[in-house]
């Protein structure tokens, strides 16, 4: 009796040791995660003379926020910052309007040969980018359509495979007798569409939304390949365009690189549960 | 056909329609039209002349570099893709612990990097490996470790974007820790009664139910990697010595740099070819497309 006392005592007094350790361990790594970052806004409010010292200056002296206005100074960036926009509004756009039909035409219709299309669907999400940037480059340029947005906007109106996917599981999971009744009621598919399943689908769509504007806020190749006149760029290639001139200024990059990092987490930051459950589905249900 | 599957058909195809317009616009006409001009010489400015399997032989024969950037990207999937994948699935592993407060706190910690764009990413990490002054030479001198030059060394240069792609593996501990909350707690508890340490646990619990999982991301990550070339675009343009010119950014090159169309569009066929393959192995291995066919 005494020793299984004395065991759980020592038990309880290891595991409490574990957990200890797991916090340390825990604690050091968010560090690792989080450091960079203050780095970055550091290095933001730095004289140049400052970021490049040697041993590195943790904080300013005198944090130069004069950065921030000169560095929005040395390149177009309210004129990129429009077209950012103007892209990512045309791709939220195309985005909701296509996938929501696509992913509805996968998952409430019984259809002959259905899931067999849906698994060229997923087949297409392995398929590397770099596979069709050649020939689509040529395609656009045939068409006309480089040295314009159409390349960064019209795909985005023909379904994403990975959008489709989500979409679809999340229509598949809703009750089959709200579209039932409401066929018997002489709804068509269209109806049921538009006035069912559309606005209980809004959690998964705001994922949508969601993913669609990080990826052309982030995007770099596309713009990269496409965009080859200087007044159609996007922040992403603006920024990487003033940084590939000799001797950059850095702390004005960083200054940037900070003003382009802070819509984004604030966006997380609020809509953090869409997020995290879209990316948690994307795996659990793949 | 019943009327009613008749009716079900057309509204279904209806539905897809802008997906099937997509699919054969934006991805089969583009994959056929690759292979064509796979065999062709082309420059843009003058019409592709075809040349068969010419640039194929060139690449497997007469082209140094292309075993340089094949080697360089084979390195990636084999340690960045492994270490990003042992990491990200052993922090998932800690966070998911029952006794740990404050996991929504950690989970963003570990998440935000992903969100920062692929410019501002270089840019944060050319200062973190400066040799001379950046961070983490800094924190390694502390130690006693004269760190390297990073990006500036042919040696270290991949490490250090293998670290670069762990740092931004919060979508992997996303995925994991979903799954991981999956596992039914009665598999940990007949586990522990049965007499196994934490390393049993993980080792013949977490890690066989987390299998399919695991699997995903892997595959994801591999993908990811193959198709890497923003990144190295920015911060190295391919350099020191061309030990971080990897496949993708040379197709890019090719394509776009040096306006060699077919031979790039022959690099693009291989890479699909190298993609399917391993990912097609991955899934047989793991007995997946056996069962459901």
């Amino acid at each position: 009796m005494e020793a299984q006392i004395a065991d759980s005592k020592k038990g309880k007094r290891k595991s409490l040791l574990a957990l200890v350790c797991m916090y340390a361990v825990l604690i050091v790594l968010a560090a690792i995660y989080i450091v960079p970052f203050i780095w970055l806004i550091s290095g933001s409010l730095k004289t140049s003379s400052e970021l490049f010292a040697n041993p590195p200056i943790w904080w300013p002296k005198v944090p130069q926020w004069k950065n921030y206005i000169d560095a929005i100074n040395s390149f177009p960036f309210f004129l990129y910052l429009k077209n950012t926009l103007l892209i990512m509004g045309f791709n939220i756009i195309g985005v909701l309007l296509s996938n929501s039909l696509i992913a509805y035409g996968f998952s409430r219709i019984e259809w002959k040969g259905r899931d067999t299309i849906f698994i060229i669907v997923l087949i297409t999400m392995m398929l590397p980018f770099q596979v069709v940037m050649v020939p689509l480059f040529l395609l656009f340029q045939k068409l006309g359509w480089i040295g314009s947005f159409l390349p960064m906007i019209v795909p985005s109106f023909f379904g994403n495979a990975f959008y489709i996917f989500l979409l679809r599981q999340f229509f598949v999971g809703r009750p089959n007798e709200i579209s039932q009744s409401a066929k018997i009621d002489g709804a068509n598919e269209f109806v049921i569409f538009y006035k069912i399943i559309l606005p209980l689908a809004k959690p998964a769509l705001t994922t949508v939304v969601i993913f669609t504007f990080l990826q052309s806020w982030n995007d770099f190749v596309g713009p990269l390949i496409f965009l080859t006149d200087n007044r159609l760029y996007t922040l992403s290639i603006g920024v990487q365009q003033i940084m590939s001139v000799n001797d950059p200024r850095w702390t004005l990059l960083m200054a940037i690189g900070v003003t382009m990092t802070i819509p984004v987490l604030i966006i997380f930051f609020v809509l953090q549960k869409y997020f995290i459950e879209g990316i948690a589905f994307s795996g659990i249900k793949g | 056909m019943t009327l009613n599957e008749k009716k079900n058909l057309r509204n279904g195809l209806l539905f897809i329609s802008p997906w099937i317009i997509g699919f054969l616009m934006f991805t089969l006409y583009p994959i056929a039209s690759s292979l064509y001009y796979s065999m062709t010489e082309y420059n843009i400015i003058s019409e592709p002349i075809f040349v068969g399997l010419k640039n194929y032989i060139d690449l497997f024969f007469h082209d140094e570099l292309f075993y340089t950037v094949l080697y360089n990207t084979l390195y990636m999937v084999v340690f960045g893709v492994t270490l990003t994948i042992v990491v990200t699935l052993a922090v998932s592993i800690v966070l998911n612990d029952k006794r740990l407060r404050g996991l929504s706190f950690f989970r963003v910690v570990f998440f935000i990097p992903t969100l920062v764009p692929t410019v501002i990413l270089s840019i944060l990490w050319i200062w973190l490996f400066q040799p001379e002054n950046g961070l983490v030479n800094t924190v390694l001198s502390w130690f006693g470790i004269n760190g390297p030059g990073w990006f500036a060394s042919p040696t270290w240069s991949k490490p250090a974007f293998i670290l670069m792609a762990i740092w931004c593996g919060g979508n992997y501990i996303i995925i994991f820790l979903a799954g991981l909350q999956d596992i039914p707690a009665e598999l940990y508890e007949a586990a522990e009664i049965d007499g196994a340490n934490l390393f049993d646990r993980i080792w013949h619990v977490t890690i066989p139910q987390m299998k399919p999982i695991i699997l995903f991301n892997v595959i994801s990550a591999i993908i990811k990697t193959l198709q890497s070339f923003a990144e190295s675009f920015i911060i190295t343009q391919g350099g020191p010595n061309n030990s971080t010119n990897f496949y993708s950014l040379y197709l890019y090159q090719n394509a776009f740099l040096y306006s060699k169309m077919g031979y790039a569009s022959a690099m693009a066929w291989i890479l699909l070819i190298i993609t399917l393959v391993l990912t097609i192995s991955l899934l047989r291995a793991n007995g997946f497309g056996k069962a459901e066919q």
